[in-house]
């Protein structure tokens, strides 16, 4: 080659401030934080200690009992949001998606509402609603004649996760309904008139039409629902605390992981031991991500107009 | 198309579901911003009841506004918020026109590695993030916070803007070369406006997120000067929980610049949702 090419220095030029920003910040914690997890600290001295940490968060009762509570309660907190929070939104969004529906703009628009408020709004706005002080809840049941249903929801310990779960899921219901809408109004009204044409109408065309079309919406729901409920804290946080009450009865991992390593109270930070928490989160969350990459996202039949 | 266009009682059935939804989504919200302003005795009788000449009070507001330096938390999450913005959309921006315009070794795998950050939350590497900031001395300070929004936003602002950077005509681009103008003009002046629809969709995405966050003021800028809206007001709620004027109107005070930058961005916001730019 007689003339090589300059070396072009604008491409690390324009790559350069993201690859730095997002290597250092984001991916270099990450892995440092892996690596963390095979130490701890004796008399202030950083000792190398392999994977005793994870063997005694799984193993251990002092780690493993908050542990497997702390799992077990994060995924209650998915299956609602799945079994709830994704239905309503499909058929919210199934409704909306009606060609001819007046003041579809408005209630999209209202009803997504909820998803842009922090959650310190939302926990203690439903903390006061749902308090049995103020009484709000109890005489809106009393209206319908339901006043024997209350208890003091989030304060019990039976229901309190369950509760915190349908707040979440009132306050994102947006989301899967958006994507979802989306999804629906890419159907070309073709294939509709055709099914129309074959008697499939109706709530008939909506399963066999249209759900099956919206199935990758569906999967990406699923999995974005995952993540995001493998990595949530602020609601439990703000509503119920650090110590995520009554009797961590509502301790998912995230609220796990910040009073490990943060340390709460009387409890003292333990970085390393958050260390290997937040390894085992980023293990759950590459599994739940895999899952659907290989397993589920491969599988679905993607339709191409 | 379906049974609805000619039946008007699933007409009536699915606005009846969508106000009944509608009424769900944004009662709490309303029993909030009704009950600010209203005095303490009438937020425990009357709860549901719109403030009257009798009940109206803004007590709650003068003690939030006493008590608390809502303007200042607001200052700190405007800075961190917009600052963020700025750097997602610049650097991402920049890698995005990298990775979409130019053919270069590794342009594939460097893609991909920028790509890992959409599905991995930032949070799983909080505790070397703190222990960087400790050690650089960045802790309580807003930059901790902006480096770690930007870095949480740039995969996906460096996917999408990618994926409309592809689309630019390179006839333009070339055009723009044979006039002799080098890369940075060509990016600066001709791409960049081509894809503003792009970074506005891009910086509606991360605006909320950023704003509402709690994790990360509340672990790497706790400091009182440093406090943002969201955590500001957790702090500020926990400490006057009895206080109920004060708790209502702070959480007033807390929605009200989410809502209006709602109101602003919403078209932006739906419009960014719903033309698929997260696929």
């Amino acid at each position: 080659m007689a003339n090589r090419r300059p070396i072009r220095w604008h491409i690390g030029v324009f790559l350069a401030p993201a690859v730095l920003v997002y290597t250092a910040v984001m991916i270099y914690p990450l892995f440092n934080t892996m690596r963390l997890a095979l130490f701890t600290e004796i008399d202030q001295q950083r000792v190398y200690v392999g994977l005793q940490n994870f063997s005694a968060l799984f193993g251990q009762a002092v780690w493993s009992d908050a542990f497997w509570n702390a799992l077990g309660n994060n995924f209650w907190f998915f299956l609602i949001h799945m079994l709830v929070q994704n239905p309503i939104g499909i058929g919210l969004a199934a409704i909306l998606s009606h060609k001819r529906l007046r003041f579809a703009a408005f209630y999209r628009s209202a009803i997504f509402i909820p998803a842009i408020l922090s959650f310190v709004i939302v926990g203690f706005a439903w903390k006061l609603i749902l308090s049995p002080i103020w009484g709000i809840a109890p005489s809106m049941l009393d209206m319908v004649g339901l006043k024997s249903l209350f208890a003091p929801w989030l304060g019990k310990e039976e229901y309190a996760l369950t509760t915190l779960a349908l707040i979440s899921v009132w306050q994102f219901v947006g989301i899967p309904m958006m994507l979802i809408y989306a999804a629906l109004l890419s159907i070309p009204e073709e294939v509709l008139e055709a099914g129309e044409c074959d008697g499939i109408t109706g709530m008939s065309a909506f399963w066999k039409i249209k759900l099956p079309l919206i199935l990758p919406s569906i999967g990406i729901i699923s999995v974005l629902t995952f993540v995001g409920n493998f990595n949530a804290f602020d609601l439990i946080y703000s509503a119920q605390g650090a110590l995520a009450g009554p009797n961590f009865s509502t301790d998912i991992l995230g609220t796990f992981m910040y009073r490990t390593f943060f340390g709460f109270q009387l409890q003292l930070g333990d970085p390393h031991m958050g260390s290997a928490i937040a390894t085992a989160m980023f293990a759950i969350i590459l599994i739940g991500v895999c899952i659907y990459l290989f397993g589920i996202q491969t599988r679905i039949r993607r339709y191409q107009f | 198309m379906s049974k609805a266009r000619r039946n008007p009682v699933n007409m009536v059935a699915a606005h009846a579901i969508l106000i009944t939804y509608t009424l769900i989504a944004l009662f709490p919200v309303f029993v909030i911003l009704i009950n600010s302003f209203k005095s303490r005795k009438m937020i425990f009788r009357e709860p549901l009841a719109l403030p009257n000449a009798d009940s109206f009070s803004l007590i709650g507001y003068q003690t939030v506004l006493k008590q608390g330096d809502f303007f200042l938390y607001f200052q700190n999450s405007m800075i961190v918020t917009v600052v963020s913005l700025f750097l997602v959309l610049l650097f991402g921006a920049m890698a995005a026109f990298a990775l979409a315009e130019y053919r270069f070794k590794g342009n594939t795998l460097m893609g991909l590695y920028l790509a890992l950050g959409i599905m991995i939350p930032i949070r799983i590497g909080t505790v070397a993030i703190l222990d960087m900031m400790v050690q650089t001395g960045l802790v309580n300070t807003l930059w901790a916070l902006i480096l770690v929004y930007t870095a949480q936003g740039l995969p996906l602002a460096v996917f999408i803007l990618s994926e409309f950077m592809r689309q630019v005509s390179d006839d333009l681009k070339n055009a723009g070369r044979i006039d002799g103008l080098n890369e940075y003009t060509i990016f600066f002046r001709l791409v960049l406006p081509l894809v503003r629809p792009a970074m506005a969709t891009v910086a509606v995405f991360n605006m909320i997120p950023i704003w509402n966050d709690l994790w990360f003021p509340l672990i790497l800028a706790p400091a009182e000067e440093t406090k943002t809206l969201t955590l500001g007001s957790q702090v500020f709620i926990g400490q006057f929980v009895t206080d109920w004027n004060a708790v209502l109107s702070a959480l007033s005070l807390a929605i009200l610049p989410v809502m209006i930058l709602y109101v602003i961005f919403s078209r932006q916001l739906i419009r960014g949702i719903t033309s698929g730019a997260v696929k």
